[in-house]
């Protein structure tokens, strides 16, 4: 256990005290006690910063199923450490908006940051683990914790909607990915990723690789809420506020854009992952750009908003794999584009965070989140407004903010595209800068939409439950220090470049380094007159001509149907899922015992039946059996005669008499037999059945003083007629098989020298199966209680009552 | 013996069959216990039938019959005394609340609840 197990653990080991802590100190908000956990890891995953940067990684193990192959492998790399220190960095933000956010009489934050913590815990797994089922572990408790989060609001029905459908197109994901990971370890033997990428190479046309790239792949896109998967998302947003910022745009969605980075020198030289990342990344972003303009609910468009910038960086990841088809680093123009994936990466859990918690704010102040019933907000909330157009500035990619950088980079990479020379990209590869632009002018749509339908404008006092004023100080912290990170990494980009982005491009794309090379990443603001800045300026022109116009083309927005066909098909496959198989086993489940019973009977008569002829198990031998004797015949006559007359009889009485008739032969054919204890033992119970049989029946009301003779019916005729020639075949063909020796002998040799008794069945009983007869004891036991509670139990009576 | 006790068993078997598969819940717990009767029997039959002296030591016998099954019927002898007097009350607590002893009226889903 290194310090960097205890590190990825302690959140989920700590979130075992916040209740007590919540119980205890009732007037202190419990967030105060969080907010040091993800600080100090904050820190802590700092001091690993100097080792990333000259390349190095640090890898702890403990082993947890050796013989499965499975271990805790923690790694830090490059990559690993951009992630944990985003999930700690914005996390710290997050408590500490949520303290001012969530009132401390009214929540139930034990819950919460319950919750919370499990996330975070989970998520430093997620991105920390090596071992690809541990990996798994804990991207499922992402989920789970997703579910609880969005749910926290359990008694509202959008609520529960929202974590059910979360929870139930994340964990099919990542069930897919489950699948990917084991054909994975088919092909190559281990679930360590850092092997995995060694024998890249070696699986590349093994049959099981396509299906293995597009499992994990499926765990990637429903994660990151790509097309089509995306449509949890926007349902997500029933959390709190904090956690849309936290989990919903700023790190959980991101865990898709992990995957695919940490695969991509798995599978990236393959055409199909070019392909798909990159195609469906470029849809997302157009298709959620197109549906945040048309939004109204604050939420709902910074949702839909993440949506879009999640499909720009999957693109660029995507983009950023063709790289690995030249096998040199110098003028690799294809680099480009992970440096501007991960660059956007952290621009856009700064802007989006800082929007999200904005959007909180103004929800807080008001009480609504409806851009129809905002406006002219810009007075009341200064600091807000201030926070807010520069984060959405920086999402519409202007200057001088990081969004402006990153998204000039994006335009270069898909530029890039145009010029591969590899999958015929030079003729259709026109189409990625294209859907990247027209994504970028509704993306600058809706961040104007954003900020100016809110801040500016009429103000309408009348539609607001409350008097709009400035936040708290509490809640404007962690937006503001956001915002100021949007700005400090907008003028000194290079910041970040060696620190950061450097060593994670190094995990991605690390067959282009030679020993001792390290990417060299320059990030400038002015490269001159080239196409990206032309692409820039036709999306502000572009877009403010559709902004100013927005009303016009609001009928052209609502064209695209108002409910969502993938919804609907969502509704409508989680609605058949529970009717169906409901109406299915309605069909056969009709609650009468009559119909279960055939079905038992018949499914034996089957079984059986089939058993015997296909396997072909039945013989018949008559070499090997006993003498029969005049009382023999004379007792099988009188139970045949017994039974078969309890079918015809007419009172109960007379099925009692028969059914004892039957037991005393039974008891009789024992004597014969040579089963002394068991004749004894069958006489005895024998007579207390029968005195009960009458007992009970003697009680009885008098229904029917007369009872009818049993109908005769000719399915349960030929049913009872099966089961007794397959019970009768089964005996023929017991007694004519010995496939093994008796184990007799056994007993005959150690009863009197191991037990020291000479009745063998008694010391059988007692001794050598004592257990049995313990549990026979037991069952006796229950069937007591059960009597007893039955007699006790007075139904009608209490209601009365 | 042992093919006529395959018979004898296979016929309990089947008039045990038909017996639970009728209304009367009487019928059902006389079913039962024809049934468990077969089985006891098949059990038996099935090690061997008259194959040496009772099985119990001291008699200077040079073969004894088997003595597991007869543990195992013992158990279950006892065992199935268990349940048919647990099936017995349960009848004659049916009756008394609900005034029938016919299973089809008794039938019933949680759809009904």
């Amino acid at each position: 256990m290194s310090s960097l197990h205890l590190a990825i653990l302690a959140p989920l080991v700590l979130s075992i005290f916040i209740p007590l802590f919540y119980r205890i100190f009732r007037h202190i908000h419990a967030g105060w006690f969080v907010l040091p956990i993800p600080i100090v890891l904050f820190v802590y995953f700092l001091t690993f910063l100097p080792e990333t940067m000259r390349g190095r990684s640090l890898i702890e193990m403990i082993n947890w199923i050796p013989s499965l192959g499975i271990k805790f492998t923690a790694k830090v790399d490059g990559l690993g450490l951009l992630f944990a220190l985003l999930i700690t960095g914005i996390g710290a933000l997050v408590v500490l908006y949520s303290i001012y956010y969530l009132a401390k009489n009214k929540e139930k934050l034990n819950h919460f940051y319950v919750y919370l913590l499990l996330f975070m815990g989970a998520m430093l797994g997620v991105v920390l683990s090596d071992n690809l089922i541990v990996m798994y572990g804990f991207w499922e408790l992402t989920s789970f914790s997703s579910f609880l989060l969005i749910g926290y609001w359990y008694e509202r029905d959008k609520s529960r909607y929202g974590a059910q459908k979360s929870m139930l197109i994340t964990v099919f994901g990542g069930l897919a990915m489950l699948g990917g990971i084991i054909l994975l370890y088919i092909m190559t033997g281990t679930f360590s990723v850092t092997e995995l990428i060694s024998q890249a190479n070696a699986i590349f046309n093994n049959a099981l690789f396509d299906p293995a790239l597009v499992c994990i792949l499926l765990g990637a896109f429903t994660k990151s809420a790509q097309f089509p998967f995306y449509i949890w998302l926007p349902d997500a947003m029933e959390a709190p506020t904090p956690v849309s910022a936290y989990l919903h745009s700023a790190t959980m969605v991101k865990a898709g854009i992990y995957l695919v980075a940490r695969f991509t020198p798995v599978f990236g030289e393959h055409f199909l992952w070019f392909l798909l990342v990159t195609s469906v990344g470029i849809l997302t972003l157009v298709w959620g750009s197109i549906f945040a303009v048309k939004q109204t609910d604050l939420k709902a468009i910074l949702a839909f908003s993440t949506v879009s910038q999640l499909g720009l960086i999957m693109s660029l990841l995507g983009a950023g794999a063709a790289a690995l088809h030249y096998e040199f680093l110098d003028e690799n123009i294809y680099t480009v584009a992970v440096t501007a994936a991960i660059f956007h990466l952290v621009n856009h859990a700064t802007f989006k965070g800082s929007l999200f918690m904005a959007a909180g704010i103004i929800d807080h102040e008001t009480g609504t989140r409806d851009i129809r019933k905002l406006g002219g907000l810009m007075h009341f909330m200064p600091i807000t407004f201030t926070t807010s157009i520069i984060g959405a500035f920086s999402m519409a990619g202007l200057p001088p903010f990081n969004g402006f950088l990153s998204k000039e980079m994006f335009f270069t990479a898909m530029v890039h595209v145009t010029e591969m020379d590899l999958f015929n990209l030079n003729t259709w590869g026109i189409l990625f800068p294209v859907l990247a632009w027209i994504a970028s002018i509704f993306t600058f749509v809706y961040s104007m939409i954003l900020v100016f339908k809110t801040f500016t404008g009429k103000y309408q006092p009348d539609k607001l439950d409350k008097k709009p004023h400035e936040a708290p100080m509490g809640l404007l912290i962690s937006p503001v220090i956001l915002v100021s990170l949007v700005i400090i990494f907008g003028f000194f980009p290079n910041l970040l470049s060696d620190s950061l982005i450097s060593p994670a491009m190094a995990s991605i794309l690390p067959s282009l380094l030679e020993a001792g090379e390290e990417f060299m990443v320059h990030i400038s603001f002015w490269h001159g007159p080239n196409i990206e800045l032309f692409m820039t300026l036709g999306v502000i022109i572009l877009g403010i001509i559709l902004f100013k116009t927005h009303a016009k083309w609001k009928k052209i927005y609502k064209a695209v149907p108002e409910k969502l066909a993938l919804n609907r098909f969502y509704d409508f496959l989680i609605e058949g899922m529970q009717s169906v198989p409901y109406k299915v086993t309605n069909t056969y489940m009709n609650g009468s015992i009559r119909s279960y019973l055939v079905y038992i009977f018949t499914f034996f008569i089957v079984i059986l039946a089939a058993t015997l002829i296909g396997k072909n198990a039945f013989t018949f031998d008559t070499s090997n059996v006993s003498s029969i004797g005049v009382y023999e015949v004379a007792l099988a006559i009188l139970v045949v005669l017994a039974s078969i007359c309890i079918l015809f009889a007419k009172s109960r009485m007379t099925s009692i008499i028969l059914l004892g008739a039957v037991g005393y032969t039974v008891s009789l054919f024992y004597v014969l037999f040579r089963a002394p204890d068991l004749a004894l033992t069958q006489l005895v119970i024998e007579t207390i059945s029968v005195a009960l049989f009458l007992v009970c029946f003697y009680h009885l009301p008098k229904l029917r003083r007369f009872e009818t003779r049993m109908r005769f019916r000719f399915t349960n005729a030929l049913i009872s007629v099966g089961v007794g020639v397959m019970v009768t075949l089964i005996a023929l063909s017991a007694h004519s098989n010995k496939l093994f020796d008796s184990i007799s002998q056994y007993y005959v040799e150690n009863t009197y020298t191991e037990a020291a008794g000479k009745n063998m069945v008694n010391v059988i009983l007692v001794d050598f199966r004592g257990f049995d007869t313990l549990f026979e004891i037991t069952v006796l036991a229950i069937a007591s209680l059960g009597i007893y509670s039955m007699i006790k139990l007075r139904l009608n009576r209490r209601k009365e009552e | 013996m042992e093919i006529l006790m395959a018979f004898v068993i296979g016929i309990l078997f089947m008039t045990a069959t038909y017996l639970m598969l009728s209304k009367s819940l009487l019928r059902i717990i006389v079913g039962t216990g024809l049934l468990s009767h077969g089985a006891h029997l098949l059990i038996l039959t099935m090690g061997g039938l008259k194959r040496g002296a009772a099985p119990i030591l001291g008699g200077n016998a040079e073969n004894y019959t088997d003595p597991l099954p007869q543990a195992l019927i013992l158990t279950a002898i006892v065992i199935s005394f268990g349940v048919t007097a647990f099936f017995l009350v349960l009848a004659y607590r049916t009756y008394q609340e609900l005034g029938t002893d016919n299973v089809e009226e008794m039938r019933g889903t949680e759809k009904d609840d």
